[in-house]
C-alpha cells in the first residue's frame, strides 16, 4: 500500500527559501542583472532559523532568498527594462561592428532608460520611512560628488549627486536641523534631526578620491547604489522644500550669477560653497520663515513623571539655545581652513560668514571690517591683527555645537594646543564605559582636570602608588586580604573621582575571583575567625534574650566586634560563587560568554586609564623640567 | 625592355629595308608580318647548341651568323665609331646600328618622360561628354508625363508621417532632442502625500531594516584624547592581524593631527563606503533579540545560606596520625568515636571531642572500607582490609557492651552469597534502604534498585556518565545521591523518574564521596579537587513539591597529594558537623 505523505521539504523552511542560483534561473536574468535588481529593489539574502533545512540538506553555505522577495521581483517592471538593454547592448554591439554609424546614433538617441519612482514609493511607504534611511544614501551622495569622471559610472551621476547634497544642506540650514559635529579622521560627521529622525552622514575630507584596485572596489555597484539613492534623495528634497515652503528646484536670493559655467572644479567647488552662504526664496514670502517660537511641552501628555517632563523640557531649551548658537557672531574664515564644513555649521547656527573675496566667490565681506568678531585660523601666526576680535582654531566651532554653548575661547585661540576632540556620540548609558577625564570636566563643572592642577603632586603620588598596588591585586589575589587592609584607612582620603575608580577596579576583582574558579585558595584562619565570631555574636544574642529567664547561668559579657566589611563581602562572593554553579545548563554558556565581555570591558577601561595615566605623568615632567629651566634662567637674570 | 628594343628594331629594318612605299607601311605596327624569323617569342637560348637561329618564311634554316674569335672583335670594337650603338638581333643574330631617333626615344625613356616628343601633356582639356544642360536633348523622344506629376505612393508615405506627427505617435527631430534633455535630468515631485501615512502596495515581505552604522567614538577623532592613541605593543598587534582584519580591536589606528590643516583624506574611504554598499545588498539579515539583562539575571535565586543554618562552616580539629592515604572513615552510632582506615594499613580509633588517636590496629593490609556496626547494642566495626573482611571490636566506649561483643564474636557466622549471578563484572559497592527492604547496586554506569522481599529489580536508574564513584541515599529513602568522576552530582528522585532530577556541577574534579546528614537536611560532597561542599538538600513530605538543593559552603583545606583530594565524607551522626579523610592523611572536622 502506498502511503501518501508529504515529501520534505515542500513545506516549513525548505520551502520559504530559495538559493540564489535557483533564483536566477527563475527569474531568468544574469548575476550582474540580478545584482542590479536587488539593490534597485532593496531585496537581501535571509538568514534562516535552520540552515540544513532551508538548503534542503545540501551541504555548504548558499545565499539563500526568501521566496517571496524573489515572487516580488518576478513582478517587477523594471525586469523588462533591464531585459531592453541586453538587446540595446547587443544591437549597439553589432551596429558598432559593422561601423554602421548612423544606426548607432540612432540607438543612442534612444536608449532605454529606467525609471525608480515607483520603487521608492515601494520601499519607503512613508516620508519618516526614507528619511529614517537617509544616512547611507547622504554618505554615498557626498562621496559621488566628490568623484571625477570614471569609466562605467553615468557621467551626470557626480554632478547630480553634487545639486541634490547642496540642495539637502540647504533644506538643514533653513531648518537649523543641524545637532551634532565630529571631526574624524575619516571625513566630518554630521548629525540632524528633521521630523524626530536622527541622520547621521560623513562628509569626506578634501581629496578623498583616488583610483582602486579592480578586485577591491567595484564602482559599478556604487554607482547602481547611487542610482537610486539620487531619485530618493531628489524626493525627499522635494518634499523637504515643499514642507518649509520653499521653491523646488532651489532659488537663492542672489540672482546675479544664475547661470553657472562650469569652468573648471575648483570654480565649481567654490561656487557651491558660496551657495551655501545664501539664503532661499520662500514660496510665499508671507509667511515667515522658520518661527522662532516658544515650544510648549504637553502638561498632559501620558508621561507622569514630572521628573521625565523636567527632562524634556530642559532638553528642548537647550536645543532652542543650540538653534540660535552663532547668532550675532561675524565669522571671517580664512583661505588655509576648509571652508565647505564651517561655512555649512556656522550657517546652520545663525552666524554669519565670509571669506578671502580675491581668492574665492561669494564673499559677502572684507576681512578689514571691525565689526567682526571671530576670525577662524589655522597657521601658528599672523602678521596684521585686529584687536577687536579673536582669533580662533576651526575646532572651537565644533565643539561649542557639540557643548551646546559658546565655549570660552582661551583655549583654541591662534598658536594654542588644542584641547583633545571629543565625539558627541558616545551615550554613557552603559554602565562599562571610559569617560576621558576631558568628558567628565564637561559633564560636571566642579571636576577638575588632573594635568591642569599645579600643585598636585601629593595626590599624584598617592594615585602612582595605588596604581601599583591596584596592578599588584590583579595580579596576585593571594594576598588580597592583606591588601585590603591596607586600603582601608586610605579611602578615607580620597577624592571623589577615585573613589569611582575604586569601585570599578573592585568591580574586577569581583570578575577575577569568579573567572578563577575553584581553584582557588582561601578560606584563611583570619576567615574562619569571623565565622566563629558571628557565631558568637549569635549566641550572644540568643543568651540576652534567655538572661531573664535563665539567671543561673553564668554568662560573660562577650566583646563587641564588628562585622569587617570586606570579610563579609568575601562570604558573599563565595556564596555567589557557588550559587554561579547552580545556573541552568541552557543558560550556563551565555552566562560565561557575558561574563567574557563584561572582563574585556573592564580590561579595556583599565589599559585607557594606565595609558592616560602614563601620559600625564610624562606631561607633568616635562611641565616640571620646563619651569625649572624658566627659574634658572630668571635667577640668571638676577 | 625586350620587347620594346624588338620594336624598335623592327622599325629599324623597316626603314633600313629599301622597300617600295606603301601606305600602311607607315602605321602598320604588326609584328608578325615583317618577322624574319618564324620561331615566334621563344627564348633564344634554345638554338644554343644549333648551329642555326631558327627558320625564315621558307622554311630554310637561318644560320647563325660567323662569330669572329675575341681578338678581331676586339679590334672591331675598338676601331668602330658606332660601336657603343651596336647591338645584336636575337633573332637574326645580326648586329643593328641604332639611329639617332632611337636613341632619342631610349633617352626619354629612361628620363621618364613620354616617349613622344611631339606629345603635349598640357594641351587644352577637350570635353566630350559634358554635364552641361543642352537646349535641345540629344535623345529624340520626350519627357513621359509622369516625372511631371507628384508621386502618389510618395503622397501616402508623406500624408501617413503627417498623421503621426499631428496623431502624437511620431516626434519631429527637434521635439525628439527636446525631450531628451528633458528626461535626463530625474524629475520630482511630490512622491509622498503626507509624513506618515502609508499607501497600500505590494512591498518587500516582512523587511528587516539594514541596522545603521556605528558612529564614531573618541579614538576616530582627529585630535583623540592621548590614552585612545596605540602604544607600540597594540600598534605590534594591530599590524600582526593584517590577514584577520575583523579580530583587530578597531578597525582604524587612531591618529593625532595638531591641526584642521594637517589632517589628509582617508585612504580607505572609499573601501568602507564599498563595504558597506555589499553589507547592504550581500548581507543575509535575520532578526536578532539582543538580551539586555545582566548576568546576574541568569544565577538562580537561592535562599541565602544564613537562614539555612546550622550547617558546618569551620575547619575545627585535624586528625593527624595516618602515615597514607586515609581512605574510609566511619562514625560510632553515639557520635562519640570515629575510626579511619587507609592504605597505611592500620585502623585507627578517635575519640571526636578530644582529637586524640585512641587505638590503633594494624590489619595487615590495605583498608578499602570500613563501616561501625549502626546497632549500639554491639560494638563492631567491620573493615575491609585487602581481600580479607576483619570484625574487630574496637573496646571503647562502654565495657558491658564490648565484652558482649567479644562473647558474640566466638560464634563464627555462616556465609552468604549476596550478589547477583548477572551483574557480575562491574559491581562495585552496595547499600541498603533499610525502610523498604530493598537494595541498590551500582554497577558502573547505571544504579539497578531491587526489592529484597519479592528478589526482583524494581528500577535502574539511568547515569548518563561515564563512571559512577559513589552513591548516598538519603534518609527518608525515596532520594539516591549519585556522584560520578566526571565531576558530576545527579540528584534522583525515586518517585519521580529513573533519570536524575537535578544534576549538580559544584566540583571541578571527580567526585569521590558523597554523604547524607541523618537528621539534618545537609549533605557533603568532596572530590579530587580537594573541596567539601555542604549544601542543603530539603525533601519536604508533599509529594508535589521538588527537594531544595541550595550548596551552602565550600570548605578547601586538604592538600593533594598524587592528584587526590578527598577520598571519603561522613557527617556526625547527630550533630551537623562533617568530617572528611583525606589523601594527604589527615582527618579533618568541620563545625
Amino acid at each position: 500500500m502506498v502511503v501518501i505523505g508529504k515529501k520534505k521539504y515542500q513545506s516549513g523552511e525548505g520551502a520559504q527559501f530559495i538559493t540564489r542560483r535557483a533564483a536566477l534561473r527563475k527569474l531568468q536574468l544574469t548575476l550582474n542583472d540580478f545584482r542590479k535588481l536587488c539593490i534597485l529593489k532593496g531585496i537581501y539574502p535571509r538568514e534562516p532559523r535552520n540552515r540544513k533545512r532551508a538548503q534542503k540538506g545540501e551541504p555548504g553555505i548558499k545565499t539563500l532568498y526568501h521566496k517571496k522577495d524573489i515572487q516580488f521581483l518576478m513582478h517587477e517592471p523594471i525586469i523588462w527594462k533591464l531585459r531592453d538593454y541586453k538587446i540595446f547592448n547587443r544591437k549597439i554591439g553589432r551596429a558598432k561592428a559593422m561601423k554602421d554609424f548612423a544606426k548607432i546614433k540612432k540607438y543612442l538617441s534612444n536608449h532605454p532608460t529606467l525609471k525608480l519612482d515607483h520603487i521608492v514609493k515601494e520601499r519607503y511607504p512613508t516620508f519618516i520611512d526614507a528619511l529614517r534611511d537617509l544616512d547611507d544614501c547622504l554618505t554615498l551622495c557626498f562621496l559621488f560628488s566628490t568623484f571625477p569622471s570614471l569609466p562605467h559610472i553615468p557621467r551626470d551621476q557626480s554632478l547630480l549627486c553634487r545639486r541634490l547634497t547642496i540642495e539637502f544642506l540647504h533644506a538643514v540650514i533653513y531648518t537649523k536641523a543641524l545637532r551634532k559635529v565630529f571631526i574624524s579622521i575619516k571625513g566630518y560627521y554630521y548629525q540632524a534631526e528633521i521630523k524626530g529622525q536622527t541622520i547621521t552622514w560623513i562628509m569626506p575630507h578634501h581629496f578623498c578620491f583616488e583610483p582602486q584596485a579592480k578586485n577591491e572596489v567595484d564602482f559599478k555597484v556604487m554607482s547602481t547604489f547611487v542610482e537610486f539613492y539620487i531619485i530618493m534623495l531628489g524626493f525627499v528634497n522635494y518634499r523637504l522644500y515643499h514642507t518649509l515652503n520653499l521653491h523646488y528646484p532651489p532659488k537663492l536670493t542672489n540672482t546675479g550669477n544664475n547661470e553657472k559655467i562650469l569652468v573648471d572644479e575648483e570654480a565649481y567647488v567654490s561656487e557651491r560653497i558660496s551657495a551655501l552662504n545664501v539664503s532661499l526664496v520662500s514660496l510665499d514670502p508671507s509667511i515667515p520663515a522658520v518661527e522662532d517660537d516658544e515650544i510648549e511641552i504637553d502638561q498632559f501628555s501620558s508621561e507622569t513623571d514630572a521628573t521625565k517632563i523636567e527632562a524634556a523640557r530642559v532638553e528642548a531649551e537647550k536645543i532652542q539655545k543650540l538653534k540660535n548658537l552663532f547668532k550675532g557672531i561675524k565669522v571671517f574664515i580664512n583661505r588655509e581652513v576648509p571652508r565647505e564644513p564651517l561655512v555649512f555649521i556656522l550657517r546652520c547656527f545663525g552666524g554669519e560668514v565670509s571669506w578671502d573675496k580675491l581668492l574665492f566667490v561669494g564673499a559677502t565681506f572684507d576681512e578689514n571690517d571691525e565689526t567682526i568678531t571671530h576670525q577662524i585660523v589655522d597657521r601658528p601666526s599672523i602678521n596684521k591683527q585686529y584687536v577687536s576680535r579673536y582669533y580662533i582654531q576651526p575646532q572651537w566651532i565644533f565643539d561649542s555645537v557639540n557643548a551646546r554653548e559658546l565655549l570660552p575661547a582661551e583655549k583654541y585661540l591662534m598658536g594654542a594646543i588644542l584641547p583633545p576632540h571629543l565625539s558627541p556620540f558616545i551615550d554613557n548609558r552603559h554602565d562599562q564605559t571610559y569617560i576621558p577625564p576631558e568628558e567628565r570636566a564637561l559633564m560636571d563643572p566642579n571636576y577638575k582636570l588632573d594635568n591642569l592642577e599645579a600643585d598636585s603632586d601629593e595626590e599624584v603620588k598617592n594615585d602612582d602608588n595605588e596604581n601599583e598596588q591596584e596592578e599588584i591585586e590583579k595580579k596576585k589575589m593571594k594576598i588580597q586580604a592583606d591588601e585590603i587592609t591596607k586600603k582601608n584607612p586610605r579611602k578615607k582620603a580620597k577624592r571623589e573621582n577615585d573613589d569611582k575608580n575604586e569601585n570599578e577596579h573592585e568591580e574586577i576583582e569581583v570578575q577575577n575571583d569568579l573567572s578563577s574558579g575553584s581553584d582557588e585558595e582561601e578560606e584563611d584562619d583570619d576567615n574562619d575567625n569571623v565565622q566563629i565570631v558571628e557565631e558568637e555574636e549569635k549566641n550572644k544574642k540568643k543568651k540576652q534574650a534567655q538572661l531573664e529567664k535563665k539567671k543561673k547561668m553564668k554568662v560573660q559579657a562577650g566583646e563587641i566586634t564588628k562585622e569587617n566589611s570586606w570579610e563579609k563581602a568575601k562570604r558573599e562572593k563565595q556564596e555567589y560563587r557557588l550559587r554561579e554553579k547552580m545556573i541552568k545548563k541552557k543558560h550556563r554558556k551565555l552566562y560565561k560568554s557575558m561574563m567574557k565581555g563584561r572582563e574585556e570591558r573592564a580590561k579595556e577601561i583599565w589599559l585607557l586609564r594606565k595609558k592616560r595615566r602614563i601620559h600625564d605623568a610624562e606631561e607633568k615632567e616635562k611641565r616640571k623640567e620646563q619651569r625649572k629651566q624658566l627659574n634658572k634662567s630668571k635667577a640668571v637674570k638676577v | 625592355m625586350q620587347e620594346h628594343k624588338d620594336d624598335i628594331c623592327n622599325k629599324t629594318q623597316a626603314k633600313n629595308m629599301p622597300n617600295d612605299e606603301d601606305e600602311y607601311d607607315e602605321y602598320d605596327s604588326s609584328d608578325e608580318e615583317d618577322t624574319y624569323n618564324t620561331v615566334g617569342n621563344v627564348p633564344m637560348k634554345w638554338y644554343d647548341d644549333y648551329n642555326h637561329l631558327g627558320y625564315d618564311w621558307d622554311g630554310k634554316k637561318i644560320p647563325k651568323p660567323e662569330k669572329g674569335d675575341e681578338l678581331d672583335n676586339f679590334l672591331k670594337r675598338m676601331e668602330d665609331p658606332d660601336f657603343w650603338r651596336t647591338i645584336k638581333d636575337p633573332q637574326t643574330g645580326q648586329n643593328i646600328i641604332l639611329s639617332e631617333a632611337d636613341i632619342d626615344l631610349i633617352v626619354r625613356i629612361q628620363k621618364q618622360k613620354i616617349p613622344d616628343v611631339q606629345f603635349d601633356e598640357y594641351a587644352p582639356w577637350v570635353d566630350w561628354f559634358t554635364s552641361e544642360v543642352m537646349k535641345t536633348p540629344l535623345r529624340k523622344f520626350p519627357e513621359h508625363k509622369r516625372s511631371f506629376l507628384p508621386s502618389k505612393i510618395e503622397a501616402k508615405k508623406v500624408s501617413k508621417l503627417v498623421h503621426a506627427l499631428k496623431m502624437g505617435w511620431m516626434k519631429s527631430t527637434a521635439e525628439m532632442q527636446k525631450d531628451r534633455e528633458k528626461n535626463q535630468e530625474p524629475q520630482f515631485y511630490m512622491l509622498w502625500q503626507s509624513d506618515d501615512q502609508a499607501e497600500e502596495m505590494r512591498r518587500i515581505h516582512k523587511h528587516i531594516p539594514a541596522p545603521k552604522r556605528h558612529l564614531p567614538g573618541h579614538a576616530e577623532s582627529y585630535n583623540p584624547p592621548s590614552e585612545y592613541l596605540f602604544d607600540n605593543k597594540e600598534l605590534k598587534e594591530w599590524n600582526k592581524l593584517k590577514t584577520t582584519p575583523w579580530k583587530r580591536k578597531l578597525h582604524f589606528i587612531p591618529q593625532k593631527y595638531n591641526s584642521l590643516r594637517e589632517v589628509p583624506a582617508y585612504s580607505r574611504y572609499i573601501k568602507e563606503r564599498f563595504q558597506r554598499c555589499l553589507d547592504l545588498y550581500l548581507c543575509p539579515r535575520a532578526l536578532k533579540m539582543r538580551l539586555t539583562i545582566e548576568p546576574e539575571a541568569l544565577v538562580p535565586q537561592l535562599p541565602s545560606p544564613r537562614d539555612l543554618q546550622p550547617f558546618p562552616t569551620t575547619m575545627f580539629m585535624v586528625f593527624k596520625g595516618h602515615t597514607d592515604m586515609v581512605r574510609s572513615i566511619t562514625a560510632e552510632p553515639g557520635g562519640q568515636f570515629i575510626a579511619s582506615g587507609g592504605d597505611d594499613m592500620l585502623l585507627k580509633i578517635w575519640e571526636v571531642s578530644t582529637g586524640r588517636c585512641l587505638k590503633t590496629v594494624p590489619c595487615g593490609g590495605v583498608i578499602r572500607n570500613i563501616a561501625w556496626c549502626p546497632n549500639q547494642t554491639i560494638s563492631l566495626i567491620a573493615v575491609a582490609a585487602d581481600k580479607k573482611v576483619l570484625l574487630i571490636n574496637p573496646g571503647v566506649g562502654d565495657d558491658l557492651i564490648s565484652s558482649k561483643t567479644d562473647e558474640l564474636l566466638e560464634i563464627i557466622p555462616q556465609s552468604e552469597k549476596i550478589v547477583i549471578d548477572r551483574v557480575r563484572s562491574a559491581v562495585q559497592w552496595d547499600q541498603v534502604e533499610r525502610e523498604h527492604w530493598s537494595i541498590g547496586i551500582r554497577t558502573q554506569r547505571n544504579v539497578r534498585v531491587y526489592d529484597l522481599v519479592k528478589q526482583e529489580m524494581v528500577k535502574k536508574l539511568l547515569s548518563n556518565s561515564q563512571w559512577i564513584s559513589t552513591m548516598a541515599i538519603h534518609p527518608g529513602g525515596d532520594n539516591v545521591l549519585v556522584a560520578t568522576y566526571d565531576r558530576k552530582m545527579l540528584w534522583f528522585d525515586l518517585d519521580l523518574s529513573t533519570k536524575p532530577y537535578q544534576t549538580l556541577r559544584l566540583h571541578g574534579a571527580g567526585v569521590r564521596a558523597v554523604a547524607f546528614h541523618k537528621q539534618y537536611p545537609l549533605f557533603a560532597s568532596g572530590g579530587d579537587d580537594r573541596g567539601l561542599i555542604v549544601s542543603h538538600g530539603m525533601v519536604y513530605n508533599d509529594l508535589l513539591q521538588n527537594p531544595l538543593i541550595v550548596p551552602l559552603k565550600r570548605l578547601c583545606h586538604h592538600e593533594s597529594y598524587n592528584d587526590f583530594g578527598i577520598l571519603d565524607i561522613m557527617f556526625h551522626p547527630i550533630e551537623p558537623w562533617v568530617f572528611s579523610a583525606g589523601a594527604d592523611s589527615t582527618i579533618r572536622m568541620y563545625t
